[in-house]
């Protein structure tokens, strides 16, 4: 297959960027998409021209790293899956790929199509764990967690922190990868010590962090590569709502960098 | 007490492992106890670099920092979670004997031990089987979401080369979920101030300070900076070398650069030909092909495994009647069937591909087929169990293993050679210790499935924090800086080496340098080794890394983000590793676990060992020259196992 590609080229977070033209002329369908890129990166190197910089790391859709908005979508056209699982088969000879960063205030522009998701540890960091220390647990069995709570806890625990629902959302909101946290841990007894504090340490980071609002418009599920549910941002609503009520107020906040 | 005894010379270098004697179930009770301590109020005096942010990486920093050491925690990636254990899909091995099947903790030990074809240390085994109840504990209270059963207890599955269901799995990403875990305690040490994170940093090289190791050189790899850090210990837990082999499993950051330069400064290297082989991966599809993907051995517990009985059978699997079928594991294996160690299931699977009955474009796969399965227990159960993998092989391949049988082959999958480490997993640089895929330990010649996981937080939250706590305890923090001479040799050093590659501008990618010495060592020094084809290799990689220090072509500039460099520098070192693991290969005239030489094998096509001359740990040093490393040996005595002929009939 022969496809185009206007791909994003920026040389660093300073510098302005802007879109160039490539030909991909030997795509096979069996190709991931990021070895496509490879093959073209492979070319531009021969020829002397600096390399398409990209993240990725484990190209099997578990990692979290790999970021392209294809066309316009999150990890691109099809659903449940991240860019690096993409599969050239998706596409049809003659197609034309625009191939760009997640785009949001939090989180700048490295170089060319690598962005700096920090924002998201520091999320986590304010408060998506369980403080158990190395040595006081409990016998594994001595908490029953029921199935249907185990499997909701797992549904939402998937989320890679890959950042594609913010790059998808019109309001570059963080809510769905800061509710999958928050509901990962809170559907479980092992969670309900800090739930609530959890919760609105986690908001309050992510407000910090300069992310948008949630006016459910829902375009976060819709990309995300586990397809984590809506539900989640319900949950952690409620949850805020709790920590309101029991007049808590956000703990331990992390500093946010000046870029 | 064994007969068998290793043939030791006089002029070999005898190693030490530091394991307690007595029986082995109260050896790590003994030791922790006589291991000496640092006070709570004194920990803040110590600082300890961890190099990697994976299990064993992640956990140690979590737990040093929960202790109150100060902590300096190190990553390539963006962010501590994209550590390579993540990818991990099929379970965690713990001796909890939830089943009531008969485990226990000496079972546990017991078939790692065989697992690893009797290449392993006791002492070190026992100990990993007898945390491993305490790793679920921990990882359960963090908020893992394991699989449980109705009753709200945790579910269990079986897995390769165990008679009993001991694995624990959170559907088919337990390394995700594990990492997690590990991840969100580190979180909470980094928001506490006892851990500094360092994410898109890369270590280049170690540095040791009057035979200690006292720090590393890093690499900014956003802004090129080099930079010195200096501390009391240093941890590395930077993974496997099986990228060496270019295809393989593992992420395409992985890379041996940590463990190599500590090689080069004192650390020896123990029994790098010992690579594993996991017998179930999609297959290669084009030259254009970066990695393989792993589908998780725990797929074998309900996949039948079949060839055509026909050579060069092209009919389409529903075609195929059943009398046609030869399901060989469970033909030649009645006891263990489908569920063999990687390395029996990959050999054969090599052996009906070479004898012209492999599947698939390229005739290199076997069929994994779930048919019998789904007709069993229903798709909806199926899908519970494999829902993930299965959708992910379908995106890979375009076809759907509910309808029709998965194709699979063996790819390079881990390492269980790496730096050698004694009881307290320390190297042999005092100060700098190793832990998980990084150090050889544990699981000798073959790894059992659900175990690397088990190791990695074995090491990070139940070994290092006692071993580092014991070394600390005997040395004095001394606030040391970082302008001293050694910190300066080593920076320079580095920057010479960037700089170096940056110069070259030849005619080759760094991408194909890398590919030319990963189908060498595939064909070489991969499934099958001869003498002859590991002379050829010896041959061959040092005229390919000159030819790679003449000829690569590395665009652009060290301060800036520069992915070629990166992967310049890594590759670099796996010339050097690639020519010490053909070594290692050609030495040992055995076969054991995942080293199998055709020279030595059974009537029936198994690894054959030999005890007699080859019971050791083969811990190789640098000695300046790439082609004569020094050999140290680490003689292995069976006390409790004792060695025969893997049998998995």
């Amino acid at each position: 297959m022969k496809l185009t590609l206007i791909v994003w080229r920026q040389k660093n977070g300073g510098a302005p960027g802007a879109f160039k033209t490539y030909q991909a002329p030997h795509v096979s369908p069996d190709m991931s998409f990021l070895e496509m890129l490879d093959v073209v990166n492979e070319d531009l190197i021969l020829r002397d021209e600096d390399p398409i910089a990209f993240d990725h790391d484990c190209r099997e859709g578990i990692c979290g790293m790999c970021s392209l908005m294809i066309n316009g979508v999150s990890h691109g056209p099809v659903r449940g899956v991240t860019a690096c699982q993409l599969h050239m088969r998706s596409f049809k000879d003659g197609d034309t790929v625009t191939i760009e960063p997640w785009r949001a205030k939090s989180f700048p522009i490295i170089k060319d199509l690598a962005t700096d998701r920090s924002a998201f540890d520091r999320i986590i960091q304010s408060g998506g764990f369980i403080s158990a220390s190395t040595g006081s647990a409990p016998d594994a069995n001595a908490v029953q967690v029921p199935k249907d709570m185990a499997e909701l806890s797992m549904d939402a625990a998937a989320c890679i922190g890959c950042g594609a629902c913010v790059a998808a959302c019109p309001n570059a909101s963080a809510m769905l990868f800061a509710g999958a946290k928050i509901a990962h841990l809170g559907y479980l007894p092992q969670g309900q010590a800090e739930r609530t504090q959890r919760a609105i340490n986690m908001v309050s980071q992510m407000d910090a962090e300069g992310f948008g609002s949630c006016t459910n418009i829902g375009e976060c599920s819709a990309v995300c590569p586990k397809q984590i549910s809506l539900d989640v941002i319900a949950r952690m609503n409620r949850d805020l709502i709790m920590a309101s009520l029991k007049g808590q107020e956000p703990t331990g906040m992390v500093p946010v960098p000046i870029t | 007490m064994s007969e068998t005894k290793s043939k030791v010379t006089a002029t070999t270098p005898i190693l030490g492992s530091q394991a307690p004697t007595g029986p082995i179930e109260n050896r790590w009770d003994t030791h922790r106890f006589e291991m000496k301590l640092v006070n709570p109020a004194n920990r803040r005096r110590y600082k300890v670099i961890v190099v990697g942010s994976g299990l064993a990486g992640g956990a140690a920093a979590a737990t040093l920092g929960e202790m109150g050491y100060n902590v300096e925690c190190y990553c390539y990636q963006d962010s501590p979670r994209r550590a390579h254990s993540i990818a991990a899909q099929g379970g965690i091995n713990a001796a909890k004997n939830y089943r009531n099947d008969g485990d226990s903790v000496f079972r546990l030990f017991y078939d790692t031990v065989k697992g690893g074809d009797f290449r392993a240390r006791e002492s070190n085994v026992y100990r990993l089987s007898q945390v491993s109840v305490n790793i679920i504990d921990q990882c359960v209270a963090q908020g893992v979401p394991f699989a449980r059963e109705y009753g709200g207890y945790l579910d269990n599955r079986s897995f390769g080369g165990a008679q009993v269901s001991r694995t624990f799995y959170a559907r088919g990403q337990t390394g995700q979920q594990l990492l997690l875990g590990a991840y969100s305690s580190l979180a909470r040490q980094i928001a506490a101030g006892t851990v500094k994170m360092f994410s898109r940093t890369e270590m280049l090289d170690l540095v040791v300070v009057d035979g200690r190791a006292r720090g590393i050189i890093t690499r900014d790899m956003v802004t090129g900076k080099i930079e010195r850090h200096v501390a009391d210990a240093v941890v590395l837990a930077t993974g496997g070398y099986g990228n060496v082999f270019y295809l393989s499993t593992n992420a395409k950051g992985c890379n041996n650069t940590a463990i190599w330069r500590a090689h080069r400064k004192g650390a020896f290297l123990a029994n790098p030909c010992y690579t594993q082989i996991h017998p179930t991966c999609i297959p290669v599809t084009g030259d254009h092909q970066s990695k393989l993907t792993l589908m998780s051995e725990s797929l074998r517990n309900d996949g039948r495994i079949w060839v055509p009985r026909r050579k060069g059978d092209r009919r389409t699997p529903k075609d195929i009647p059943e009398k046609e079928r030869e399901y060989y594991l469970e033909d030649r294996y009645p006891s263990f069937g489908n569920l063999v160690p990687r390395d029996v299931a990959s050999r054969n699977a090599k052996q009906v591909c070479d004898a012209g009955r492999g599947v698939g474009p390229g005739g290199l796969g076997v069929y994994l087929d779930f048919a019998d399965a789904i007709k069993r227990l229903g798709k909806k159960v199926i899908a519970e169990r494999y829902g993930n993998l299965f959708d992910m092989y379908k995106q890979i391949t375009g076809d759907d293993p509910y309808e029709m049988p998965m194709r699979i082959y063996p790819a390079i999958h881990y390492t269980m050679g790496g730096l050698w480490v004694d009881y307290n997993l320390q190297s042999s640089i005092p100060g700098l210790f190793v832990g998980g895929e990084a150090n050889f330990s544990d699981h000798g010649a073959n790894r059992l499935g659900a175990s690397a996981l088990m190791q990695g937080l074995a090491d990070g939250y139940f070994v290092l924090p006692y071993t580092l706590s014991n070394y600390l305890a005997q040395v004095k923090a001394d606030n040391m800086g970082t302008d001293r001479a050694e910190f300066a040799q080593a920076e320079a050093e580095v920057t010479g080496r960037t700089k170096k590659l940056l110069g070259i501008n030849g005619t080759r990618t760094v991408d194909s340098f890398h590919r030319e010495l990963g189908k060498l060592l595939w064909d070489k020094c991969g499934m099958g080794r001869t003498d002859a084809g590991l002379r050829q290799a010896l041959a061959r990689i040092p005229v390919l890394r000159e030819e790679f220090w003449m000829n690569v072509k590395v665009l652009g500039s060290n301060e800036e983000m520069n992915q070629s460099l990166e992967k310049a520098g890594r590759v670099a070192d796996f010339f050097e590793l690639a020519e010490l693991m053909c070594i290692d290969a050609l030495h040992r005239t055995e076969s054991c676990g995942g080293h199998f030489r055709e020279e030595s094998q059974t009537e029936e096509g198994e690894a054959k060992r030999d005890d007699v001359n080859f019971s050791y740990v083969a811990a190789w040093a640098y000695s300046g020259d790439l082609a004569k490393p020094q050999l140290n040996k680490e003689p292995l005595e069976f006390e409790y196992v004792h060695p025969s002929q893997r049998s998995y009939k």
